[in-house]
């Protein structure tokens, strides 16, 4: 049974495994509610297959995944009730093409709820207003910046309060300044709505900042686990390679030519 | 193992049919996309459907004219016309054309939302990606093609009129009672627009499948696109020689 102590999102000894693929093992993980987490890594290591656990798309080869106190469903029906606990802000947005932000916005409201049309365009417009995007209700997707639609992406989101916000690279397209108002306006939602977010990101300057715990993935597994100004001060080869963006040490990656530079 | 992979796929297809059916629930939303879709694939193919039939009905005119002038039975004209097209070139031909306009646009539809995580977004959000984005378009397609085909049929018999009559010269009364006296609402024209309706579905379904299951790329986009008009196509053709062969006596 859940509890109200049970933390948001809970992995234990998880394997993942992707076309017959061992992308992560020996994963044991919790992030407590109310949390901000960022999830770190380089490309490639596994961190929207993470992601992919906990929305339910993936299913482990071994080890349990527990949102707020529940392993994840495995059956349809159950599946959809869960993910209407979590919001999801996508690499891509998602956004539909043929729906105005309000409407892309409005769309999980009038699938789930059965609400006035005056509530739901007020609720519309609170979300919208939420991530600074009250004037652009009736554009569309094609119209927008891409800080603009990151941030029409993730009013959609929050449309239906979701205890738990997953964000699947948040950054990536964005100038630093649209970064820095996305990975703000975040940590405020995180703050005032006590939201629980995961932010997977490879963007280490501007996530870690603002967030209450870091995971790094590399090489398989868990490399760290712990507070943002450990995870800075760690002296760790590996962690260091990664913070430092140096092309050569123990995280090895295929250059061009195929050849192994670690 | 093609077999193996042809099987699985048409198990898989048969699964998405169902999935199909299952999703299509006549509620509010629903019905708002549905009327969204007809416009999308059943006005927009109006002007094509229109020039298609016309220039049909004027080479079976022609050809028909010819052929009969030589057996001295050139008033048997409209009857020619009429049964050739109720019975099969209406409802393959505007199920062909319809292939060609609005199935190759649901598959690069669908193929798109697929490369760009709108599929998959839905998902997320609970929001079942089947009911939301097929069941209109399937639905769409089945009501629209029997009315396309009806407008199909219209404007090829008024074009072959105007070809036969003020043209070449044929009795305007022979021309309509021929017509009028061979086609049977029901035996022919029924069986017509019920063809259409399931060459509509059909079309829909395959067209939809294609690019619901595309590789999420712009090349899988364009692979889909390809696939879902040969495939509906030629299943249309398969599909209309046993139902003329079943319903037709």
């Amino acid at each position: 049974m859940p509890t109200s102590t049970s933390p948001a999102v809970r992995l234990s000894d998880v394997r993942l495994e992707y076309g017959g693929r061992t992308i992560l093992r020996g994963l044991d993980l919790v992030v407590p509610r109310g949390s901000m987490t960022a999830v770190l890594g380089p490309s490639g290591s596994g961190k929207s297959t993470l992601l992919a656990a906990i929305t339910g798309e993936l299913v482990p080869a071994q080890g349990t995944v527990e949102v707020f106190g529940q392993p994840v469903p495995r059956g349809a029906r159950a599946l959809l009730e869960m993910r209407k606990s979590l919001g999801v802000l996508l690499q891509g947005n998602g956004l539909l093409t043929d729906l105005t932000v309000a409407e892309n916005v409005a769309l999980p409201l009038r699938a789930h709820l059965r609400l006035p049309e005056s509530e739901l365009r007020a609720r519309v417009a609170a979300k919208l207003d939420a991530v600074g995007l009250g004037g652009a209700a009736d554009l569309f997707p094609r119209e927008l910046s891409g800080g603009m639609a990151r941030r029409a992406a993730l009013a959609r989101a929050l449309a239906l309060d979701p205890p738990l916000l997953l964000c699947d690279e948040p950054l990536t397209g964005l100038d630093p300044i649209a970064s820095g108002v996305v990975m703000a306006l975040l940590r405020q939602l995180n703050q005032s709505l006590g939201l629980t977010c995961i932010v997977v990101s490879h963007h280490v300057r501007e996530t870690l900042p603002v967030c209450d715990q870091a995971v790094v993935i590399a090489n398989g597994t868990l490399a760290f686990e712990g507070v943002p100004d450990a995870l800075q001060a760690s002296q760790d080869p590996l962690l260091r390679q990664f913070l430092d963006g140096a092309a050569h040490g123990p995280i090895a990656f295929d250059d061009v030519t195929g050849q192994r530079a670690a | 193992m093609p077999l193996a992979d042809t099987l699985r796929a048409l198990g898989r297809a048969g699964l998405f049919a169902l999935s199909v059916l299952r999703a299509s629930r006549p509620r509010r939303d629903f019905l708002a996309e549905l009327v969204k879709e007809i416009y999308k694939v059943g006005a927009r193919s109006l002007p094509i459907i229109v020039v298609g039939g016309a220039f049909v009905g004027l080479v079976l005119t022609l050809q028909g004219y010819r052929t009969l002038t030589t057996f001295g039975a050139s008033d048997a004209l409209s009857t020619l016309l009429g049964l050739s097209l109720y019975r099969e070139l209406g409802p393959v031909l505007t199920a062909l054309l319809f292939i060609g306009r609005a199935g190759s646009s649901i598959a690069a539809e669908l193929g798109l939302m697929r490369a760009t995580d709108q599929l998959k977004a839905l998902e997320l959000m609970a929001i079942d990606p089947v009911a939301k984005a097929v069941a209109p378009r399937f639905w769409a397609a089945v009501i629209s093609l029997p009315l396309l085909t009806g407008l199909f049929c219209l404007m090829a018999v008024t074009a072959g009129w105007f070809e036969a009559v003020p043209s070449l010269g044929l009795d305007n009364g022979t021309f309509w009672s021929g017509l009028q006296g061979s086609v049977d609402a029901w035996d022919d024209y029924g069986v017509a627009l019920l063809k259409s309706a399931v060459f509509g579905g059909t079309a829909a379904l395959v067209a939809a499948y294609a690019g619901y299951y595309a590789e999420p790329t712009i090349e899988g986009t364009s692979v889909a696109t390809t696939r879902a008009v040969v495939n509906a196509s030629l299943l249309v053709l398969m599909l209309n020689f046993v139902m003329s062969a079943l319903l037709f006596k």
